[in-house]
């Protein structure tokens, strides 16, 4: 059935955003739960999406927190880009979410938006893979703790009905040598050709990546290339190519020869960065 | 195709000092709201996808692009918009530095400017510059448009001088 027109609801607890999400499914109101609602309202334009009824979590208080809590920082999914950015608890995540669209849309992106939207981006996620966070899930189960890597694979993997609450991340992680670039073909806003987020840690470097395939990753292989210190630098790239999950992009924004070209420069840019070498 | 009948919700907007009680769509913008609703029609629709910031307005302080919200998420906050400043520093550096040509990204660029100028009261370069790639000029106004801002700024840092 389609709806000539949405409904909107905006919960002020977990309980209720799920209760309602199960209610207007049962209608077949096929709802979404709406953070910043940029992606949402552009798709629903473009009739690439089909709901009948939004669910707004932006009200609800779990969801609004960013907070250093007991060793953790705790980070709501709705909030905005420029108020991580702002207060820059995780200098990383600043960097890497300073990079995504402009800062006056980055007053309505939301974290949670940014790391579960359809466009493919995703950037604000790559921080998060590289600390090991924990992200917490609520859904008709209750509110769930997992580690990042057991749930995010290219997307969040959430079940029916399920939504990101938070991110939680060890307060260790949060001052360690990074490094973040975006690289694009023209302009200084927009999507990237190239994404790359580093976080030097026990003297390894971790590199998680966006803009290269479909998807954002990380990669333990890549990193076990990059990081091998026995070869000289070109060769431990062009090893760590060979890693890379596919496909490469080859899109209006790079051809992938274009965008491996810029690839390889731009990690002889972080090993001189982070490296010195 | 079913389709159920519409369903409007009554707001509250709080928009240049003045409530406005509307009956809306729930999924309306607050750009559609704005100029077809109320008839405040400084804030330009352009792309509709939250590129070019045309219509930008200042919700509770900071900018923001009026086509990627939902009128119903303005409710209760403090909405400016271009009818909103009257007179304001930025309007008058605007047309000393001929910081327009077609002026239709003009309203856009003039609430991110007065924004920006509001929260800082002497910004650096960087944040400047991040400030002023939210909005697009087809006619390319760009330096004209910086001159306009730095000289608003100028004059405030020389007046607090005094
Ligand atoms: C002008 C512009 C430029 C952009 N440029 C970039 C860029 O350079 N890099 C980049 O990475 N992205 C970019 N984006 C994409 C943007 O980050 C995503 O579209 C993101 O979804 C928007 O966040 P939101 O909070 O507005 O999401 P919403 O529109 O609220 O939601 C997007 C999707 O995520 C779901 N969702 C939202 N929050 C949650 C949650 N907590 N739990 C579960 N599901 C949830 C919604 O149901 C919906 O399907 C750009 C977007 C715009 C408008
Ligand atoms: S019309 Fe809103 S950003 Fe272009
Ligand atoms: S003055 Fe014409 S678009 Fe800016």
């Amino acid at each position: 059935m389609l709806t000539a027109d949405i409904e909107y609801y905006q919960p002020k607890s977990l309980n209720e955003a799920i209760d309602l999400f199960f209610q207007l499914k049962h209608v077949n109101k096929q709802p979404l739960y709406y953070s910043g609602g940029t992606e949402i309202i552009t798709f629903r334009r473009l009739n690439l999406i089909q709901t009948g009824a939004i669910i707004d979590i932006k009200n609800i208080p779990e969801c609004k927190i960013f907070e250093l809590n007991d060793h953790f920082l705790i980070t709501g999914a709705s909030i905005s880009l420029t108020y991580l950015e702002e207060k820059n608890f995780f200098p990383l995540l600043s960097k890497t979410s300073r990079g995504v669209a402009d800062f006056t849309a980055r007053n309505k992106i939301t974290l949670g938006g940014n790391i579960c939207g359809q466009i493919f981006y995703r950037e604000a996620v790559l921080p998060f893979l590289l600390a090991d966070s924990n992200v917490i899930l609520a859904g008709y189960d209750g509110v769930k703790s997992l580690p990042i890597h057991m749930v995010f694979n290219q997307t969040l993997n959430l079940n029916e009905g399920q939504f990101l609450v938070q991110l939680q991340t060890e307060e260790s992680y949060l001052s360690l040598p990074h490094y973040a670039i975006k690289k694009r073909q023209q302009w200084d806003t927009g999507y990237p050709l190239i994404t790359i987020a580093t976080l030097k840690k026990d003297g390894q470097l971790r590199i998680a990546f966006s803009g290269l395939c479909p998807f954002p990753f990380r990669s333990l292989e890549v990193e076990k290339e990059l990081n091998n210190r026995q070869l000289p630098i070109d060769e431990r790239i062009m090893n760590a190519i060979k890693y890379l999950p596919g496909p490469i992009l080859n899109d209006v924004e790079g051809s992938k020869e274009y965008r491996l070209f810029v690839l390889r420069n731009t990690l002889k840019d972080i090993f001189r960065e982070l490296e010195g070498e | 195709m079913a389709f159920l009948p519409l369903n409007k919700i009554s707001v509250n907007l709080d928009i240049n000092d003045e409530i406005y009680q509307a009956e809306i769509r729930p999924f309306s913008t607050l750009l559609s709201i704005l100029r077809l609703e109320l008839g405040l029609t400084g804030s330009k629709p352009g792309c509709l996808n939250g590129d070019c910031g045309a219509c930008t307005i200042i919700m509770d302080g900071l900018p923001y692009k009026s086509c990627i919200i939902l009128a119903v998420e303005a409710a209760g906050r403090k909405i400016t918009t271009i009818e909103g400043l009257k007179n304001a520093p930025i309007q008058t550096a605007f047309i000393e530095n001929f910081a327009f040509q077609c002026g239709y990204c003009t309203p856009g660029f003039i609430m991110n400017c007065h924004a920006l100028i509001s929260k800082y009261q002497n910004p650096s370069k960087e944040t400047i510059k991040e400030w002023l790639e939210s909005n697009i000029c087809r006619c390319t106004s760009y330096e004209e448009i910086e001159k306009a801002v730095l000289s608003v700024i100028h004059n405030e840092v020389e007046s607090r001088k005094e």
